[in-house]
């Protein structure tokens, strides 16, 4: 993880996060991870490895899914970033929460948001995927509680049900 | 929830975990989450050298930088720790000898992490450096130099336990075979990294600490010893859990680290290690060599085992010797075998120690069992199940070595994986190149004597009451995403006849929550589901008796049931569950009763020395079967599907159970296929999730889950653990559907391509040889 403390240079970004505009001073360096967690206070996303290794950090950048480890911030300039707390709007769940949560698609939860983003990325470009799609789709997201079993349920489950 | 839901099993689903929405919507706070501001960051200075003296720390630049708040060495901490009260020999920090590469030295708490990395490159470390060995036969040679100068040989424990007659049992048999299995060492590889978050109040001497431990109590204890602390100034807190599987049981050198930080500090040190860190604190399943030898009758009947393990056990003693006693232990519990011998050798070598994972001690000697069995069932033409058929034990029952089974559903289990993989009609009229492989296993519902001996109860739960009507249940037991806390609010639920909404559940706080002895050898459903169940009939008959007197009715003549308490069935004796609450607080205020649940002395093991590992109240039991297919071009080894049962005697939370089982026969898969550490020179080079393999989305099979339940009659509604002991019958399974697939037996885990394909080249050239030795 490069340094990204006081001293390093920063340039002002402006983005959107979860349907909200920001404009936030950042490091050159930093990553898009630190960015979410430490800047936006978004601490559903998730550090698991030491770069690109797990998937727990996978965010959408412009709908695709992305491992925000491996992505410098200052690269999301006028793009839209989506995490998973901007899933669920108005007191309901969005219908891949509620499939992990209803299937135990989510066991100890560490990899949960990333693999929902992931399937979520999927879902909009695939309407009913099938189990090897689904399969290769999350195969950068490593679990290691589940077995995959009921996290591919999940994603059928949410698939069949109204976005 | 009702009462009745639990008798009916088989309509049963399961319910979600009562903290699945936090973790659905990334509300959920672990530890590298929590509000740190004002935190300093700490960082650990790690020995270079894989063995060796200290012969000079020079912290004083690593100091002066601005920016440093405080650095610590050994010095800073003089206290031992570890697990086991008999074998506490390591330091948080090393003291005048490193026994590994990655072993802390140092650690440096700054106001930034850049801050913290410059400091640590200004550490002048010099060491004379001394023999280092990283196999266990190097270990163990002759004239080798001494990790702990009271181990001599290198050996953290012998272990030679001999019961029933083995001489006779082998003389008696029809077959006699022996063979050696090699399994290579794993890693837990929970995907949340190791943290902590220390805060230390130096105007009130009093320290909160936050950690990923499975078990608060041992970290609560080990941080009172090391910081010289009255532990009554600590304050022990469990946010969520990125899973453990034996990472976290327990306490963790970093963890003390940073607590020190803290206190050097006179303030708050927030530490994340990275992922190479955390194979470098490992604690995992050994490196293990298993020679093992059966005696067998034509008719299938088990006539003898001999045993012997060695276990290359890292640096210190960690969980080493529960470990080297389980894999002898849990030979016995699962058949009935007349006579059983083994020799165990736990060793100390100078890389990162090894611990307890998943399926604690048992897994790789189940693996040799599993197959040498297989092997000679083959050469007897035995059916592979009709041969575990004939060894069958029989409940209640006391093994050789006084484990106690009180219920088995492992007839149960046979017939269903039999039937629902279709092994009858497939076994042997599969193509070239797939096969069928089948082994049992089976695990314990929690150690019947736990390793801190103090005479309290196994489990303590407490439930309040108060005027919101809500029944709060206080729980010191960890979950770890295993749903250990949706458990504890159905046994309540179900036994106070309310609704599970009704329940909440706080575990995991020594300021609030009873000591619990944690997430480990999956005791908490046997026995925090016992001490909870205990509280809710406490708490029950309290309002029992407030709803007895507002009815005019006896005490034993009032039932509760969806949240309403009667006496017989007219609607005039009846009285809503709000009505009872408002009674009996009207009495006596806030009402705390408090369950609890005790393993008696019968329970806990035979006299011999280290008969209380193993001991158990029940023991799980699992039949797999795995269909494979080996690509004989690349080596390739490809899980098709597996069919498992498990007798957990009854699940609770049939969701969970079933998410349990999956669990543990994928990471019983990934031992199978691809995991394995490796060290050159003592150098982990698996240290990231690209070098260490664990099984993906794309790799990983369907599992096909039956839940039997055999009701034990001493489990929490008659249930027993479900979430290890499926994992160690997956290997074998998968070696024997090999051995189905191209007729090769392959000795050595993991099976991957390489050892595969080594192992069809070595077949070809023997064939060639015969071949031209015929035409010779």
């Amino acid at each position: 993880m490069p340094p990204d403390g006081p001293t390093a240079k920063k340039r002002l970004l402006c983005l959107n996060v979860n349907g909200c505009a920001r404009k936030d001073a950042v490091a050159e360096n930093a990553l898009l991870l630190n960015y979410l967690r430490e800047v936006a206070r978004l601490t559903g996303v998730k550090a698991g490895c030491d770069g690109g290794e797990c998937g727990a950090c996978t965010v959408l950048v412009d709908g695709a899914a992305v491992p925000s480890c491996l992505t410098l911030a200052i690269r999301c300039e006028g793009k839209r970033v989506e995490t998973i707390e901007g899933l669920a709007a108005h007191g309901r769940l969005h219908r891949l929460q509620r499939a992990f949560h209803e299937r135990l698609g989510t066991q100890c939860g560490f990899c949960t948001p990333g693999m929902i983003m992931a399937a979520e990325a999927l879902l909009r470009r695939r309407a009913h995927p099938s189990d090897e799609e689904i399969r290769i789709a999350l195969s950068g997201n490593l679990c290691r509680c589940t077995g995959y079993v009921k996290i591919i349920e999940s994603v059928h489950a949410a698939a069949e049900a109204a976005p | 929830m009702t009462a009745q839901a639990l008798q009916a099993p088989a309509a049963r689903r399961g319910v979600p975990l009562i903290d699945g929405i936090d973790k659905v919507t990334g509300r959920a706070r672990y530890t590298a989450d929590l509000d740190h501001a004002g935190a300093l960051v700490g960082r650990i200075f790690r020995s270079p050298v894989s063995h060796g003296d200290i012969v000079r720390l020079d912290v004083s630049k690593a100091r002066a930088l601005d920016g440093v708040i405080a650095v610590i060495t050994g010095e800073d901490c003089p206290h031992s720790y570890g697990v086991l009260p008999i074998a506490m020999n390591e330091y948080p920090l090393a003291r005048s000898r490193v026994r590994y590469r990655g072993e802390p030295v140092a650690a440096v708490a700054a106001v930034d992490a850049a801050t913290a990395q410059r400091a640590l490159e200004l550490i002048e470390f010099h060491v004379r450096e001394l023999p280092a060995y990283y196999t266990s036969e190097d270990a163990r040679a002759p004239g080798a130099a001494l990790l702990h100068d009271d181990k001599p040989g290198n050996l953290e424990r012998e272990v030679h336990h001999t019961f029933g007659d083995v001489e006779a049992g082998f003389a008696a048999a029809d077959l006699v075979r022996e063979e050696s299995f090699t399994c290579a060492e794993v890693n837990h590889a929970q995907i949340e990294p190791h943290a902590a978050l220390a805060e230390f109040d130096a105007l009130t001497g009093r320290l909160t600490m936050q950690s990923v431990s499975q078990v608060g109590y041992y970290l609560h204890l080990m941080l009172a010893r090391c910081l010289d602390m009255d532990a009554a100034r600590i304050r022990v807190v469990k946010p969520f859990i990125g899973g453990g599987f034996g990472a976290r049981v327990e306490v963790l050198n970093f963890e003390i680290i940073t607590a020190l930080l803290a206190r050097a500090s006179a303030g708050k040190v927030m530490m994340t290690l990275t992922r190479e860190e955390n194979f470098l604190t490992h604690r995992a399943r050994p490196h293990t060599d298993t020679r093992i030898k059966l005696g067998l009758r034509r008719d299938g009947r088990i006539t003898a085992c001999a045993c012997e393990v060695v276990q290359r056990g890292g640096a210190y003693a960690g969980y080493g010797i529960v470990t080297i006693l389980y894999a002898g232990a849990l030979l016995h519990g699962l058949y009935a075998i007349p006579a059983v011998k083994y020799d165990g050798y736990r060793v100390y070598t100078n890389l990162p120690p090894c611990g307890a994972m998943r399926g604690h001690g048992g897994v790789n000697t189940r693996h040799a069992f599993e197959r040498l069995l297989d092997r000679m069932a083959r050469e007897l033409d035995l059916d592979p199940f009709a041969v575990r058929r004939a060894n069958l034990l029989q409940a209640p029952m006391r093994t050789l070595n006084e484990l106690m089974v009180n219920s088995c559903g492992l007839p149960e289990c046979l017939e269903k994986v039999e039937r629902a993989s279709r092994w009858r009609e497939r076994i042997g009229n599969l193509p070239r190149g797939k096969g069928l492989g089948m082994a049992c296993s089976h695990y314990v519902s929690g150690a019947a004597k736990p390793i801190h001996f103090t005479g309290e109860p196994h489990a303590v739960v407490n439930l309040k009451l108060d005027f919101d009507g809500g029944v709060t249940a206080l729980t010191g037991a960890a979950d770890i995403g295993q749903g250990s806390s949706t458990m504890v609010a159905i046994a309540v639920a179900e036994t106070l006849g309310v609704s599970l909404e009704r329940v909440r559940v706080i575990a995991g706080d020594s300021a609030v929550t009873p000591k619990d002895n944690g997430a480990y050898s999956s005791r908490i459903t046997f026995m925090v589901g016992n001490a909870a169940i205990d509280a809710a009939r406490n708490l029950k008959a309290v309002l029992a008796a407030a709803a007895a007197r507002k009815l005019d009715a006896r005490n034993e003549d009032v039932e509760c049931g969806g949240e309403m308490f009667r006496v017989g069935s007219g609607a005039q004796s009846s009285l809503a569950f709000a009505e009872v609450v408002k009674a009996v607080l009207a009495e006596e205020g806030t009402v705390t009763v408090k369950g609890t649940f005790t393993c008696p002395p019968e329970a806990q093991g035979g006299k011999h020395r280290g008969g209380a590992v193993g001991a158990t109240m029940g023991f799980s039991y699992a039949a797999q079967v795995v269909e494979a297919s080996v690509d004989e071009a690349t080596g390739r080894t490809t899980v098709d599907k597996v069919w498992v049962a498990l007798d957990c005697g009854r699940a609770i939370n049939p969701l969970a159970v079933s998410g349990q089982i999956e669990g543990s026969v994928w990471m019983g898969m990934g031992q199978a296929l691809s995991e394995e550490t490796r060290y050159v020179d003592g150098l982990p080079v698996h240290a990231s999730l690209l070098e260490y393999r664990v099984p993906t989305c794309a790799e990983s099979p369907p599992i096909e889950v039956h839940i039997v339940e055999s009701r034990d009659p001493l489990g929490p509604f008659g249930a027993k653990e479900a979430s290890e002991g499926a994992l160690a019958g997956f290997a074998p399974a998968l070696a024997n559907a090999i051995a189905n697939a191209v007729g090769l037996e392959l000795d050595e885990l993991p099976l991957t391509p390489d050892r595969v394909m080594a192992a069809l080249m070595e077949r070809r050239r023997q064939r060639r040889l015969s071949a031209a030795r015929k035409v010779a």
